[in-house]
């Protein structure tokens, strides 16, 4: 399953980092950040529950960009 | 600017505020004696208001095992050059470094929201008329396929439709990039995201909203960031080893000529203690980490892909991904299908040889005997003839197939059709030198004339291959499954360098793979459909560009640049703005990474401070992000 959520980061590289901390989370197969659209992709494994993957998403990427949001 | 960065503003005007007579002060300048751990004690103030998120982003960092970022990078430098002694110099770079970042927050900011307008033809709303006659607005997503919707002027179309009432004129540039307003009345086809002009009209939806184009081009778009090219790719990887490199490198910096320094004595003895000694190496190390920073190129290269597929979708050229913008650059062939891109793909009566009556005469018997015929040719007569036709002066239409019709006009034997007719009623035909269909008309068992019909070529046909050849495209190739004298007459005509003619659906495939080989490696193969019966070719070449294929499913699906109107020149100006834009990005990366490297060796033979090491920073960035704003310029291209 493929959800879009709408995100704030300030910089471009910071948009890579977050990237790589999503597709490292447990149950996100895909994660795609464009900086520009200010918007995140994610694909989510198969039977995984988006909102309690996305919760931890959402720790990861703050861990390395503590200004970033996810509108959940 | 959000509400962070007029927080950053303040707080910018805030510290240089205090900076500067406390920099007056410590050089000298204003004579006001303060002792040392005082001076430290004040410009702390100004250090901290302007950059205490940076100094808690680098623990922060640290804390997670994410050491090397370019808080990091500032964090150590400046905390270093302000216990080095170097007050002043500490606090101004982190000073400017914000309001670097502020610019840079507020360009790409702006541009941002610039090339999203561009793109904004997302309707927020439909009206319909609710039992008492009144307009009633509801979100386009809960209207069905069939309801009947009302778009009053000055508003956008939200749903794919079909008119069943009223008229007017549609602006479809966002959709098209055409900016003169269409015509469209009762049962026609109306796309959602154009803008109504003039007249109040009542559209039958024939789509879901998700389904809609103006949807669907949306959606397209929001995906095309998300295709990243190369040069994006290696941007990500490269500031993934830069920075760490950086580190290793400002340390042993700081460490061993130092130490070399105090082992063999050389150098060692222009300072006056080891002290001294130490301290240059360290503050020049510091210099080095500022000038290190690699925002300038992390950030404007994907802000020019980004500004160049908006520009590109401003001009109807829908590209779907950054990396597609980057092949495009290297196109030196396209291949073409014949019917759709070249040509209109609607036939045309372009010659009537006529003897011993009228043109028109023969115009309007063969427009009358093929009155009850739906086929293209049959169409293209009517239309040339211009008049309604009055069915009742017809009778006895007998419609032989592969032949053509006999039929009563006004009493009149009538006989129009193909060489195989007229041998068969036993009528002297003349052959014709022309190339297209030859329809031969026949009265009272009398050679009257023959009528050419042929595909009209689109205007701008012979000047876009001109213009792909100054894009330099080397060859163009018409597939096509005409005859061959008429591809060659096409081909011919448009300047086109090749063609392949008399080709079944499936052997364009083939035709493309042999080009590919042909192209090898480093030159890319382009191929521009009608996204009718093509799909597979699109998806074939490097490049599958579709042409005037709104509203075609399949074909947007399929290819990978999309061509809102089917103007054959947009392809040339497709192909511009790639170039544009790849030539905008090059010169970032090499502009960028030229004048840091220049600073980085000044820095580490202690020529250039920290003053000179801030400024390639910032300034670069700004430089280099106001040119990947220029690739959002493509209109003249």
């Amino acid at each position: 399953m493929k959800k879009s959520y709408k995100i704030e980061v300030d910089c471009a590289n910071c948009a890579n980092l977050m990237e790589e901390a999503a597709k490292k989370t447990a149950g996100v197969k895909d994660c795609v950040v464009s900086f520009m659209t200010q918007k995140m992709k994610v694909e989510f494994d198969e039977g995984a529950e988006p909102a309690a993957v996305m919760q931890d998403v959402l720790k990861n990427c703050k861990k390395v960009e503590s200004d970033c949001e996810i509108y959940l | 600017m959000t509400k962070k960065q007029k927080n950053l503003l303040i707080r910018i005007i805030v510290a240089a505020v205090f900076f500067v007579p406390l920099y007056l002060i410590s050089e000298g300048i204003i004579d006001v004696k303060l002792p040392v751990w005082a001076l430290y004690g004040l410009f702390l103030i100004p250090y901290l208001t302007v950059g205490y998120d940076i100094v808690r982003k680098a623990v922060l960092g640290i804390r997670n095992r994410r050491v090397f970022d370019e808080c990091f990078l500032m964090t150590v430098a400046t905390i270093g050059a302000i216990a080095l002694g170097e007050l002043g110099e500490g606090v101004a770079v982190m000073l400017l470094y914000q309001v670097g970042e502020l610019f840079q927050g507020v360009a790409v900011g702006r541009s941002r929201r610039n090339i999203s307008e561009l793109m904004d033809i997302r309707p927020d709303y439909a009206n319909i008329e609710n039992e008492d006659g009144e307009l009633e607005r509801v979100d386009p997503d809960e209207v069905e396929t069939g309801s009947i919707i009302v778009i009053e002027p000055g508003e956008k179309v939200p749903i794919d439709g079909v008119i069943v009432e009223g008229s007017t004129a549609l602006n479809t540039s966002a959709l098209t990039g055409e900016s003169k307003p269409m015509d469209v009345s009762v049962d026609d086809t109306v796309l959602s995201g154009s803008i109504n002009l003039s007249g109040v009209i009542k559209v039958r939806t024939t789509a879901q909203f998700d389904e809609s184009t103006a949807s669907k081009i949306l959606d397209l778009v929001e995906n095309a960031a998300s295709r990243k090219s190369k040069s994006e790719n290696f941007i990500s990887k490269f500031a993934r080893v830069y920075t760490p490199f950086v580190c290793y490198a400002a340390l042993a910096l700081a460490i061993l000529p130092p130490l070399f320094g105090m082992i063999t004595g050389i150098g060692a003895s222009a300072y006056a203690t080891t002290g001294a000694l130490w301290r240059e190496w360290v503050l020049r190390a510091c210099t080095f980490l500022v000038i290190s920073c690699p925002c300038a190129v992390v950030i404007s290269v994907p802000l020019s892909f980004f500004a160049g597929l908006g520009g590109a979708s401003n001009q109807g050229i829908l590209i779907k991904g950054s990396n597609y913008l980057e092949t495009l650059s290297k196109v030196r062939a396209v291949a073409f299908d014949k019917t759709g891109t070249i040509t209109k793909g609607s036939f045309e009566v372009t010659a009537v040889h006529h003897n011993p009556i009228d043109a028109k005469k023969v115009l309007e018997y063969a427009a009358m005997a093929e009155c009850h015929s739906s086929h293209p040719i049959s169409q293209s007569l009517k239309k040339a003839w211009g008049k309604p036709v009055d069915p009742a002066r017809v009778t006895d239409v007998h419609e032989i197939g592969g032949h053509g019709i006999l039929a009563k006009v006004d009493g009149a034997d009538v006989a129009v059709g193909n060489e195989k007719l007229m041998n068969r009623v036993g009528v002297a035909f003349m052959h014709c030198h022309h190339t297209g269909t030859i329809i031969h008309v026949a009265v009272n068992g009398e050679y009257t004339g023959h009528i050419v019909i042929s595909d009209e070529l689109k205007e701008n046909a012979r000047e876009a291959m001109a213009a792909l050849k100054r894009a330099g495209v080397e060859r163009t190739v018409m597939l096509t499954g005409d005859a061959d004298s008429v591809a060659r007459q096409v081909a011919g005509e448009v300047g086109l360098t090749d063609y392949r003619a008399e080709l079944l659906p499936q052997d364009k495939v083939a035709c493309v793979e042999e080009l590919l080989k042909d192209c090898g490696e480093r030159k890319k193969l382009a191929f521009v459909g009608d996204g009718i019966n093509d799909a597979p070719v699109l998806s074939r070449a490097d490049i599958g560009i579709a042409m005037g294929a709104l509203g075609s499913d399949a074909a947007i699906e399929a290819a990978d640049i999309v061509l809102m109107d089917d103007d054959p020149l947009k392809i040339a100006k497709a192909i511009r703005i790639s170039k544009k834009c790849l030539g905008i990005v090059k010169q970032n990366i090499v502009f960028a990474l030229g004048v840091k490297a220049v600073c980085l060796l000044l820095s580490a033979l202690g020529l250039a401070n920290m003053w000179v090491a801030i400024a390639a920073d910032v300034g670069v960035m700004i430089l280099a992000v106001l040119n990947a704003i220029r690739c959002l310029f493509v209109r003249n291209l």
